[in-house]
């Protein structure tokens, strides 16, 4: 009986589970990691990036996201949108080209992808012959023309990928026609570029990599014009009157060609823009009329080799302006934003994608200035180095740090974001919640993460309080007058810091107060005052010495920042007001504040300190150093350390190595030393990864057992269970946990009487493990609130009459131990039982989806191997468990961030964000809609969605049948895979 | 560390061991000289002459600094008890074929923390009187501290072998170091070829190498009861560490040659799977490891490999001091005894070198004892936790 009511009670607890928990990802904040591809849709207003890993997104107004992944994990080297529809085709770099469109479902749209295809040769014909080398989406909608390395162009119904045999344009054909004296008519080499003749649709014409330009009229099947260029060719523009092509070239030059002119008509001087010296290729040209006024031309790249090789370059001319724009990182892809109903007016934004960031240019306001982009903004612009999230932010502070933060963005164009894409209907988010980011240079960036945009906030440096080497007036900015090229520098990623020093470990923002602590590399703690106004003030240092006289240890480490001693002038917003600085500078491992008792606690691997910022004065200060540890004084440039980084980067070197062989043209040679370099790299990963694991156990010698790792405040039973005291808790990466009780004097001396702190307890787990997490638990088993939280009436006040528990984590269990006499009550074993380890804790509300007024806290659990797990409130009982990150992605575990309603958000890549939830109240999602756009003619649209009837579903799984036949076929013909797959796969669409 | 000043004989000004001898319910104290204290014989006849137990064949014993009753049956066990005397020398004497058992110092020794020595002595005997019926003593030697144990011999297929490595008490690092591989599985439907994990190195000296019971890539199949398949090295390696102070590895030998055979005796009451107990329930050990950790352990075999035991086990052993122990504390304090009846829980070296009894004297919350001691003994909830209590410098400052 007994046991049966168990049972009831425990299907009633998962029932209660699956209300509480549920596990998405979200979305992805940030800018995509190695873009590869650019594709815009004027008529969607959608902008299409496409990435080495084969991701495909796309992205619209503000929150108006999409994204794809393709299967294969190949790089998508072209995107393009099948004009006047919701459709797009993505190239990769395993020759495979993939339709994708947004459909309508249940009100909102979904990428998906609908169709895929691998262009086949006629028997027995090279590989080359069908590697797609330029994608032309006709304009009909119906018709893609691929130009391969081979030299032909193909012809393909789209959406449905059927080869039309009769309509390909062969080698053959063209070559018989080119003329006599064309000195590379032996070989015209790969096609580079395929450009439709914007007046007339029958006309295209075709770009060969040898240089010359054959215009082809696709109804007559034959040669309308020859346009004999010499120079290998980079790319075509044919102007708008369809008067004239543009054709750039890999020596810096460009050319202009009229259209309709005899063959062999002599073209107009080639044009070398940053001539003389030779030149880089101009890999992109484009020229836009303007209504009344001298044509834009755009060009990327044409720097003089020699001097100006390393630039990454796009220059704009209209009229007498011309402007070199310098962007940091490699440019991948641009296009031209067009005013006008039918984005066929003058040019108002230039959208340039670069590696590192995207860069939009207002191209209507003079001096071209930049426009905010709400989205894809690089998060990298220096390394994140940590990253803190604050949930729920009081509006009166929300609208003071938006304030700040719009004083610093004034540079800023005026002009709206042009890309206005797509309906958002995700409603507006449930609170106000800021992501901090820390940084290598010493900033701290303030990004809104309340909806599906991270946007950027507001930004704080810290390193105007320290002298550093370079000058900050130093700015890059100015070019020299009359310098030539006439370069301006444009784009946030500057990857390159000062000093390493400067970096920001640890961040603790006080939601209520405004007042905010940053802790960095150098053991330097800053307390901030959130100012309205522009203060200049000195920063006083008070240097703190950890080892509290412990003999014979040598800081071998960096030395400690200088800090600047006239007076600095601090822009509104987060101005500093105190400084403390460790002694040894070790970085910061624990850093916390609060704001009620004005108090913050600072950890190191050598102790930790309380300091009091009102009376600016020390508290406490606790060596916890091993007097044996020695590694503890390397710093952060030990030999550990530093063999570790040599290995990271000898992986990125392999793995770049193996990115770069994925060139645009590879032959089965390269194929070959692809694989070989592959099985190398992985002979390296054997060799150089320790195969083997000691097995011993933790013992009170181990380095840095002296570690701080976590420090938390709390207002709770320590001495006697009839009165609370302040108190501070500190727990070491060996395992000790240790308590002080806190004597604050009352409000009225708060200024003058000083705060003592005694030692009251301290926990030596016997297993030694790395304490992550002391949290307190009230008299119902709930954690306590934070500081100022009640005093907002934001949290219900803690039970202070019931006993109150200590849950401490370690890396491998949770244990409840009573308080205020100290003894074990609960425990949960994670890695004896499982083998894996706590990395992050963090204490979160989960609300029921099916009743508004249930909720519990949990315990949020990052595990060393990616997964993610609640832990439940005062019990310590596992309630779910998910996988959330790859186990080998060390940087995602150590990244992630945790909320208090139960999301997180870690590193996918150095740029990006993925978000995610636990909870099932509280989820961010994109949710919005793309309508598809009617034809400028409001013809009936043969490959609207709507024209098919089946769903998405049932065509993928036709498509994984299609598969299977291929399969089939492949195994019977041998390596000829032909015909049957272009008959399938029609039928699978 | 404090650990180690307790350990090590000090005191070199004091010249004079305190000797304490016991004989069934007798005492008698005398003194010797630290330097030179002559050979064992010359001791043994000096007590044989103290006792007046001319002719009669004992044992002697003393009570180590752990608490463990160790022999002194040479010159050099003698010498080393001298030595070690701190400065007390507690002597046990025994009638020899009495009580065999009284040398144990095996994995009981924790679990039975508060019962002491004598604790110790009451369990041991109650088996060894059932058991060791005859006088004639065949078995492995017995004058060594339990350090591992072959458990589950029953329960497990004789390809596989369940070790249990007791790194308490001992300085000897577990030294072993385990590697990713390729393990074949005979199925049904043909061999198959999975990813395994091995132990790839012993370290010389350590405590895997010195039982002899792991070896060079043996399989590793389970970390405490539970299975290792699909988990990866580094869990594995986590895993291992979690449970280092009570780790129980199931492995598959890569020699297969020395397994354990059943001979198939339905007579083995209870749990014949301690190795110890193989003389007694008459199944056959074939195993050529110099397995000095061969005990009778009842019950080592009855828990098997329950996991909630040995949690019990390794936990709790957190110091915690509250806020009266952090003001001075001596980290050498005089030695004191308490010297009650035989069998009442008696002080132990190691928690006595706190100086004042610590608060933590944990007898289980029985909210533990219900949710994780599904397979636990009675016993295990009568031992104190003090023992495991380390002090060490982090926390003796303040």
């Amino acid at each position: 009986m007994k046991r049966f009511r168990r049972h009831g009670h425990e299907s009633q607890r998962d029932r209660l589970k699956q209300e509480l928990f549920q596990f998405n990802k979200t979305v992805e904040h940030g800018f995509p990691h190695q873009p590869s591809a650019l594709g815009y849709s004027p008529s969607l207003q959608l902008l299409a990036i496409g990435t080495r890993s084969g991701a495909v997104k796309l992205y619209g107004a503000p929150s108006v996201e999409f994204m794809g992944l393709h299967e294969e994990n190949a790089a998508v080297t072209q995107v393009h949108f099948l004009p006047h529809q919701a459709a797009l085709v993505t190239l990769l770099d395993d020759n495979s080209l993939h339709m994708w469109t947004l459909r309508g479902h249940s009100g909102q749209s979904e990428l998906l992808e609908i169709g895929r295809f691998t262009l086949t040769g006629p028997p027995g014909a090279l590989p080359c012959v069908t590697r797609v080398t330029a994608v032309l989406p006709h304009s009909s909608g119906e018709l893609l023309l691929l130009g391969t390395e081979g030299g032909h162009v193909f012809v393909v119904e789209v959406p449905g990928f059927r080869e039309l045999e009769e309509r390909n344009i062969s080698l053959d054909q063209v070559s018989n026609s080119v003329p006599q004296d064309y000195v590379g008519r032996r070989n015209l080499e790969h096609v580079e570029t395929l450009q439709e003749n914007p007046l007339n649709p029958t006309q295209v014409v075709i770009g060969y990599g040898r240089g010359l330009m054959v215009l082809w009229d696709l109804d007559r099947q034959s040669a309308v014009q020859h346009i004999p260029a010499t120079q290998q060719l980079e790319s075509i523009w044919w102007t708008e009157d369809g008067s004239c092509i543009l054709s750039s070239h890999s020596d810096g030059s460009y050319c202009r060609w009229t259209v309709g002119g005899d063959d062999g008509e002599e073209e107009e001087k080639p044009d070398v823009p940053y001539g003389h010296f030779p030149c880089k290729a101009i890999s992109k040209i484009v020229q836009l009329p303007t209504k009344d006024g001298p044509p834009f031309l755009f060009f990327s790249g044409g720097m003089p080799r020699a001097s100006y090789g390393d630039r990454h370059c796009i220059t704009v001319i209209h009229g007498k302006t011309h402007v070199a724009l310098d962007f940091t990182s490699r440019i991948i892809d641009f296009f031209v934003i067009r005013h006008g109903p039918h984005h066929t007016g003058d040019p108002s934004a230039l959208v340039v994608l670069v590696e590192e960031e995207l860069v939009v240019m207002d191209l209507q306001t003079d001096g071209w200035p930049v426009i905010e982009t709400p989205y894809l903004v690089p998060l990298h612009s220096s390394a994140i180095t940590c990253s803190h999230h604050v949930s729920t932010i009081p509006l009166k502070l929300w609208e003071r740090i938006l304030a700040a933060g719009a004083l610093q963005s004034s540079h800023y164009s005026l002009e709206p974001w042009p890309i206005m894409g797509g309906k958002n209907l995700a409603p507006d988010p449930p609170h106000r919640d800021l992501l901090l980011t820390g940084h290598e240079d010493g900033t701290v960036r303030f990004w809104d993460a309340s909806g599906v945009c991270l946007c950027p906030v507001y930004k704080l440096s810290t390193a105007a309080v320290f002298q550093t080497d370079t000058d900050p007036n130093d700015n890059m900015n100015t070019g020299a007058e009359g310098e030539w090229p006439p370069f301006r520098k444009v784009g946030c990623f500057d990857p390159y810091s000062d000093d390493p020093r400067l970096g920001i470990q640890k961040i603790h923002l006080c939601k209520y107060s405004g007042y905010l602590t940053v802790a960095g590399t150098a053991g330097q703690i800053l307390v901030l005052e959130l100012n309205d106004e522009a203060a200049e003030q000195t920063v006083e240092a008070k240097v703190v010495d950890l080892l509290q006289g412990q003999e014979g240890f040598r800081w071998k480490g960096h030395a400690r920042l200088d800090v600047r001693e006239q007076p600095v002038r601090f822009p509104p917003g987060f101005q500093p007001f105190t400084l403390v600085q460790c002694q040894p500078p070790a970085v910061v491992t624990a850093l916390t504040l609060h704001s009620e008792w004005k108090l913050v606690a600072f950890g190191t691997s050598h102790g930790f300190g309380l300091y009091d910022y009102q009376q600016k004065s020390n508290v406490l200060i606790r060596c916890t150093l091993n007097p044996s540890d020695q590694l503890a004084m390397e710093g952060p440039l030990s030999r550990v350390k530093s063999i570790k980084k040599s290995l990271r980067q000898s992986f990125r070197r392999i793995r770049r190595s193996r990115v770069s062989l994925r060139k645009h043209h590879v032959n089965n040679a390269a194929k070959l030393q692809e694989a070989n370099a592959r099985l190398e790299a992985e002979l390296a990963e054997m060799e150089l990864a320790p195969v083997q694991r000691k097995i011993e156990a933790r013992s009170s010698d181990d380095s840095f057992t002296g570690l701080v790792r976590t420090l938390y405040f709390a207002e709770t039973f320590l001495s006697d269970s009839s009165h609370t005291t302040a108190s501070l808790w500190a727990g070491t990466n060996g395992g000790c946990v240790f308590a002080y009780m806190l004597r604050l004097p009352p409000v009225e001396h708060r200024a003058d009487e000083p705060i003592t702190a005694q030692p009251a307890k301290e926990i030596q787990l016997m297993h030694r493990a790395p304490v992550v997490g002391v949290v307190v638990l009230d008299g119902h088993g709930a954690p306590l609130p934070d500081p100022l939280e009640v005093a907002h009436d934001l949290a219900r006040s803690p039970d202070m009459t019931g006993s109150h528990h200590v849950l401490v984590v370690s890396e491998e269990q949770f244990k409840v131990f009573t308080l205020p006499k100290v003894s074990a009550k609960m425990k949960l074993k994670l890695t004896a039982v499982d083998g894996s380890r706590v990395r992050r804790a963090g204490v979160a509300w989960f609300g029921s989806s099916r009743s508004e007024d249930y909720s519990e806290s949990g315990m949020l659990v990052l595990t060393n191997q990616g997964d993610v797990h609640v832990v439940s409130l005062p019990h310590v009982k596992m309630q779910v468990q998910y996988p959330c990150i790859r186990r080998e992605d060390v940087s995602g575990i150590a990244s992630c961030v945790f909320t208090k309603h139960g999301q997180g958000f870690y590193l996918i890549s150095p740029s990006e964000f993925e978000r995610f939830s636990l909870s099932t109240r509280y989820l961010v999602e994109p949710c919005c809609l793309v309508e598809a756009p009617s034809p400028p003619g409001s013809a009936p649209q043969p490959g609207s969605p709507s024209g098919r009837s089946s769903s998405g579903h049932t065509k993928i799984t036709d498509g994984e049948d299609a598969e299977v036949l291929q399969e089939i076929q492949k195994s019977l013909e041998g390596d000829q895979m032909s015909f049957l797959e272009n008959h399938v796969k029609p039928a699978a669409v | 560390m404090s650990r180690q000043p307790q350990r090590t004989p000090v005191r070199t000004g004091e010249t004079v061991v305190e000797v304490k001898s016991k004989f069934e319910a007798e005492y008698r104290r005398i003194a010797l000289k630290r330097n030179g204290p002559g050979g064992f014989q010359e001791f043994y006849r000096l007590l044989q002459t103290i006792h007046h137990i001319h002719g009669l064949d004992v044992l002697l014993g003393y009570a180590d600094i752990h608490g463990d009753l160790l022999p002194i049956n040479n010159d050099d066990n003698f010498h080393k008890a001298i030595s070690s005397a701190n400065p007390l020398l507690r002597i046990i004497i025994t009638k020899k074929g009495d009580e065999p058992e009284v040398f144990h110092t095996n994995s009981l020794q924790r679990r039975k923390k508060g019962l002491g020595l004598t604790g110790l002595r009451s369990t041991g005997s109650a088996l060894a009187h059932s058991k060791h019926q005859s006088g004639l003593l065949i078995g492995p030697p017995r004058d060594f501290r339990q350090i591992s144990s072959i458990i589950d011999v029953d329960i497990l297929p004789e390809t596989h072998r369940r070790v249990r490595l007791h790194k308490h008490g001992t300085h000897k690092p577990l030294g072993f170091y385990i590697r990713d591989g390729v393990s074949v599985r005979v199925t049904p439907q043909g061999v198959e070829k999975v990813p395994g994990v091995f132990i790839s190195r012993l370290v010389r000296g350590g405590l895997a190498e010195s039982t002899g019971l792991l070896a060079l890539n043996d399989e590793i199949l389970e970390v405490n009861g539970i299975d290792v398949a699909g988990k990866s090295l580094d869990q594995v390696t986590d895993m291992m560490v979690a449970n280092s102070h009570n780790l129980i590895v199931t492995v598959k030998p890569a020699n297969q040659r020395n397994n354990v055979v059943l001979r198939g005796s339905k007579t083995s009451v209870g749990n014949s799977g301690s190795v110890g107990s193989v003389g007694s329930t008459g199944s056959a050990l074939s195993h050529d490891s110099p397995s000095p950790a061969s005990q009778s352990n009842p019950i080592t075999a009855s828990s098997s490999i329950a996991e909630g035991d040995s949690d019990d086990e390794d936990d709790d052993g957190d110091l915690i001091l509250e806020n009266d122990c952090l003001v001075p504390y001596n980290p050498h304090p005089g030695p004191h005894r308490t010297q009650g009846s035989g069998e009442s829980p008696c002080s132990d070296p190691h928690t006595s070198a706190g100086a004042r009894p610590l608060p933590q004297s944990i007898s289980l919350p029985s909210s533990i004892s219900a949710t994780l001691n599904h397979l636990g003994t009675p016993s295990h909830a009568s031992r104190g936790s003090q023992e495991n209590m380390k002090e060490d410098g982090n926390i003796i400052t303040l």
